[in-house]
């Protein structure tokens, strides 16, 4: 019979404070149990000889000074793990919440899980085709790659994570190692519905394990809900030799949770508010995605991420772009224009591409072609700027050719139907098509013999 | 016996307590983590932890070593990867598996490895701090030369066999002036935070060679200079320190990859084993060491992870070695000060960064130098320092501070990175202090006229910056014909010269000889296009020739080994220009 401890000293925010605790670890889980007979789960936070500060993870609310009694575990947060989390849906405290019962544990793990030694990593070098150009072409996504979606409110970024997973896993040749973790936090009910359904159309329900902390649930939980999903990523992939793709968002709504949580803990806040361990901590999550040696299952993450105000450079954004493998970034404008997937192609990036490409990975000319799509595309905005100060009309021969190539390039290889599934040399060569609007002359970045084999000018009659 | 009081994150507390000293070495809790004493009061002593504090309970022991942070330094550190406390990931790997356990303890070195040791001093020598008594080698390329340490002297009185050792056996003994005798084995211990005393620090005048073109030719860096690589996400800082470990002229590479991406260091390990130094002939891990902490891993060690990789870099300078430091990145340093002394509670300053930042970057920076050792060798230690500035502004207080105690400031660019112009250096915004220092060097070992071309291949640049202002304004096809060659020859130093090809086999490095001449093609070429377009030729005439494109290709087209086929090509410029202007003019 362990100690249980009537009563709190003080109640803040999420935060409670006991005092004259004994024996009890940083980091250790509490249990909280009110007058009414429910209990509540809680972390320590902070801890000194005499007193103990905790988190409460389904939230203070209806918590007094005297209605409680609490009793410590003894261990850190864990979560029970068993190959059956598949087609389960838990809550963001990973307790399972579709009514079929608890898991029947294999093993349980902490859910801040440890840091992977560097030494134990293999370097992610297999391309996932995803059968969308501008992904597969541009920012080639690699097995065991965290690749985030820069998005904006309203943008159509939840339909790029369907389709990702939908063709993502037909290309799989052995669909049965392939599972998805999908961890959702502070996201509104329609959109985890919106996913919920999607998954079961394309009848991957089975293997998807669903976490979910909706907008309106205790900020607290939302904390958990990533860690939590990414403990069963871990453990399928490195314990089960399961490649995982985890779809998280919303990254942003997770980063405000722990805005929260951090001031009402008092401490001092960095930029705009939030916490400047949120490097760390936000670091802590995408660095769980990888492959390890002697497994040969992988971890591969989307988060998704909406910027405030379609900002950048806002510490989310900006703090994620420096620990993921790259970005893809989605563009209001072109969303505006009716272009889906509307991938801003310029400051997307995939830091893993050059070497998962090429001879061997999809096809020996993949990276001069990419190379030479970037190059275009940003003369085209050039041009674009220009001519938006001396009109269209005004501009010289070979920046109207830029403009055209850009309008083409835009509604051929960006847009792409939400059912349209892109093999590698179809996005390929149909890059070189387009390549083929502009006089030789400006494709500077392809050797001579190259070029000699894949201008067709005759090909790019058919984009008008 | 000391307790624990508090735990609150990687801070822990002790109360009632006056047995430890600043900047001490403890070890908390039953696990016996890792700490370090940053705090003092008489009434509470702060410890930051350097593992993961999970489970740590008050009233478990605090035991102190009486000795600062230190590094241990002796054979076997090269090619090695070590965690940001100097504890080797791969014998952690073996004991732990793919994760880190906390409470590790684990020798730095390998206690079994046997080194084929030559003693250099014989009983009866009197030496002093910084003394070869002993070396071996380490790698095929590095020979270890273990020194007397720092502030000890005396006579030796013992020395052991030469032949097979390992790192723990006694290999001499002296007698100091106090009569006291002091064993010496191959390695020694050094506080991660003071700096290596040297003889005397000499001036800076020799180039670190590093075979890019935007760096060597237009924003040189010298052997004990420090430099700066700002850039925003995605903007190649980490694909421009990779260059610089694989292919600069120093001896050995202290590479430290301070909170960024654990897949980086797995590349590092991977490519570099693969690679050749093209001076020795040698895989580059046998110059190279990996200081490895990465995001995911404890803050606090983070923090220390700099000063470990410079301690090891000041031991090599001390045997007369050259070292290049990489850091990786410098703001996840200065963030891991700002957690640190947020959980201490400390007033901050800018953003939320303790008001001592300022001067740990400087105390950092300034342990680079070019330095006469104590044993009167020249070595010397490079620092170049990756900065991720907060929403690639460059106003925010780690990029500012750090561009005051650095001379090299490599800007990397938003729109040039987009456009795939790689390095992605931008020439406008950055800046190189050490063009004076090293111009004697060029001029002597390289080219009389080196610095000449480089400062018209300079004014190419800023005069296009200009001409681009108008073009932007009212298009490029009302310019007259000088002009527009300005703007074509400008294109032609943007691609054929400052971008570089880090995948082609021989633009990945290119020596400084073949850097001047390809500036005196791409020069010859203005030459002979200005005398035409003076004779009423238009740029558009002159463009049709190809030979733009072909000086462009010139980094693909000549290899490094053939640099007589430059004499060629100036001749087939000037024929071609010749033939335009002959044509019109007839």
């Amino acid at each position: 019979m362990s100690l249980q401890y009537v009563g709190l000293k003080e109640i803040n925010g999420p935060l409670v404070a006991l005092e004259h605790v004994e024996n009890a670890s940083y980091d250790e889980v509490a249990e909280i149990r009110l007058n009414d007979g429910t209990t509540r789960l809680g972390r320590i936070v902070e801890i000194s000889e005499d007193k103990a500060i905790l988190q409460v993870f389904e939230g203070t609310r209806g918590l007094s000074l005297t209605n409680t009694k609490t009793r410590f575990t003894g261990r850190p947060m864990e979560m029970p793990l068993s190959e059956e989390i598949l087609g389960r849906v838990f809550n963001g405290a990973g307790k399972p919440i579709d009514g079929l019962g608890d898991i029947f544990a294999e093993k349980s793990a902490d859910i801040n899980g440890e840091p992977l030694n560097p030494v134990a990593r293999t370097y992610p070098r297999n391309y996932i085709n995803t059968g969308i150009s501008t992904i597969d072409a541009l920012t080639t996504l690699i097995r065991g790659q965290k690749l985030p979606i820069f998005s904006g409110s309203g943008m159509s970024h939840n339909k790029l994570a369907v389709q990702i997973v939908r063709q993502a896993q037909i290309a799989e040749e052995s669909g049965s190692d392939f599972a998805v973790i999908f961890a959702a936090m502070g996201v509104k009910n329609d959109v985890a519905d919106y996913f919920r359904r999607s998954f079961e159309e394309s009848g991957v329900l089975q293997r998807v394990a669903m976490f979910l902390n909706l907008s309106n649930d205790p900020i607290i939980e939302r904390i958990l809900t990533p860690r939590c999903a990414l403990t069963a990523a871990e453990y399928l992939a490195y314990e089960k030799n399961m490649h995982i793709l985890v779809i998280m968002t919303d990254m942003t709504s997770y980063a405000e949770a722990l805005r929260e949580f951090s001031s009402s803990k008092g401490e001092i806040p960095a930029r705009k508010g939030y916490p400047g361990y949120l490097y760390s901590d936000l670091a802590s999550l995408y660095e769980r995605a990888g492959v390890v040696n002697g497994s040969s299952g992988s971890v591969t993450q989307i988060p998704i991420l909406t910027m405030p105000n379609d900002d950048i450079t806002h510490p989310v954004p900006d703090l994620t772009g420096y620990i993921t493998e790259g970005q893809i970034v989605l563009d209001r404008g072109l969303d505006q224009t009716g272009v889906y997937p509307p991938v801003s192609v310029l400051p997307s990036l995939s830091r893993l591409m050059k070497d998962g490409i090429g001879e061997g990975y999809t096809r020996s000319d993949h990276s001069s072609c990419a190379n030479q799509l970037f190059a275009c595309y940003a003369r085209v905005q050039d041009a674009r700027s220009l001519a938006s100060v001396i009109g269209e009309d005004e501009l010289s021969e070979i920046d109207k050719a830029y403009m055209h190539f850009g309008v083409m390039f835009e509604k051929y290889f960006v847009t792409q139907r939400f059912d349209e599934n892109r093999s590698i040399d179809e996005t390929l060569d149909l890059g070189w098509d387009l390549l083929s609007l502009l006089p030789k002359s400006e494709l500077d970045r392809v050797d001579e013999k190259l070029l000699e084999e894949k201008y067709r000018p005759k090909n790019a009659e058919r984009f008008v | 016996m000391n307790s624990i009081y508090s735990v609150n994150g990687p801070v822990v507390k002790v109360r009632n307590t006056t047995d430890f000293s600043m900047l001490e070495m403890v070890y908390v809790g039953n696990k016996r983590l890792i700490g370090e004493v940053i705090g003092i009061t008489d009434k509470e002593t702060t410890i930051q932890v350097y593992e993961v504090t999970t489970g740590l309970k008050p009233g478990e022991p605090v035991y102190t070593t009486g000795a600062p942070m230190s590094a241990t330094l002796g054979p076997g550190i090269i090619s090695n990867i070590f965690d940001g406390i100097e504890r080797p990931l791969r014998k952690i790997y073996d004991i732990s598996g793919a994760f880190i356990a906390e409470g590790l303890n684990v020798p730095t070195l390998d206690t079994e490895r046997v080194f084929d040791v030559t003693v250099k001093v014989s009983v009866g020598d009197t030496v002093s701090g910084g003394d070869i008594y002993a070396v071996c080698p380490e790698t095929s390329i590095i020979e270890h030369r273990c020194m007397i340490p720092p502030r000890v002297s005396g006579e030796i009185i013992w020395v052991a066999e030469n032949g097979e050792h390992k790192i723990d056996d006694e290999i001499v003994k002296l007698k100091n002036e106090k009569g006291e005798t002091v064993t010496l084995t191959l390695c020694q211990k050094w506080p991660i935070r003071e700096p290596r005393p040297i003889k005397s620090r000499l001036p800076i005048n020799r180039p670190l060679i590093t075979g890019q073109r935007v760096i060597d030719t237009v924003l040189p860096i010298a052997k004990g200079g420090t430099a700066a690589i700002p850039g925003g996400f995605g903007t190649g800082k980490t694909m421009t320190q990779h260059q610089l470990a694989k292919w600069c002229d120093a001896d050995i590479i202290v590479y430290i990859g301070c909170g960024e991406r654990g897949n980086e260091m797995t590349q590092v390990l991977e490519e570099f084993s693969g690679l050749v130094d093209p001076k020795s002939g040698k895989p580059l891990t046998d110059r190279t060491v990996l200081i490895a902490n990465t995001s995911n891993m404890p803050v606090a060690a983070r923090e220390a992870s700099i000063y470990t990789g410079i301690t090891l870099a000041e031991y090599y300078r001390d045997m007369g070695y050259h070292i290049a430091i990489m850091a990786d990145s410098t703001s996840r340093w200065a963030e891991a000060l700002r957690e640190i002394s947020g959980r201490l509670e400390e007033m901050p300053a800018e953003e939320g960064f303790p008001a001592y930042l300022p001067s740990r970057i400087s105390e950092f920076y300034e342990r680079a130098g070019y330095a006469e050792t104590l044993n009167g060798r020249e070595g010397s230690v490079t620092i170049i320092g990756a900065v991720s500035p907060q929403g690639s502004d460059f106003s925010e207080p780690v990029t500012q501070n750090t561009k005051r105690f650095v001379r090299c400031f490599w800007t990397l660019d938003k729109a040039l990175a987009y456009a795939r112009h790689y390095p992605a250096i931008n020439w406008t915004s950055s800046y190189s202090e050490y063009l004076e220092d090293l111009g004697d060097f060029y001029r002597e070992n390289v080219d009389e006229k080196f610095l000449e071309y480089r400062q018209e291949i300079s004014n190419i640049l800023i005069e296009e910056n200009k001409l681009m202002e108008i073009v932007k304004l009212i298009g490029s096809d009302v310019l007259p014909d000088d002009q527009k060659l300005v703007i074509e020859i400008a294109r032609v130093v943007r691609v054929g010269f400052l971008q570089q090809n880090a995948y082609h086999k021989d633009d990945t490095y290119v020596p400084l000889e073949k850097q001047f001449m390809m500036m005196g093609a791409i020069l010859n070429l203005y030459k002979w296009c200005k005398k035409a377009v003076a004779s009423g030729i238009s740029t558009a005439a002159l463009l049709d020739t190809g030979l733009f494109e072909k000086v462009i290709k010139i980094k693909y087209d000549i290899p490094n080994d053939r640099l007589d086929m430059f004499r060629l090509l100036n001749a087939e410029i000037e024929e071609g220009i010749s033939a335009v202007i002959n044509k019109t003019n007839r």
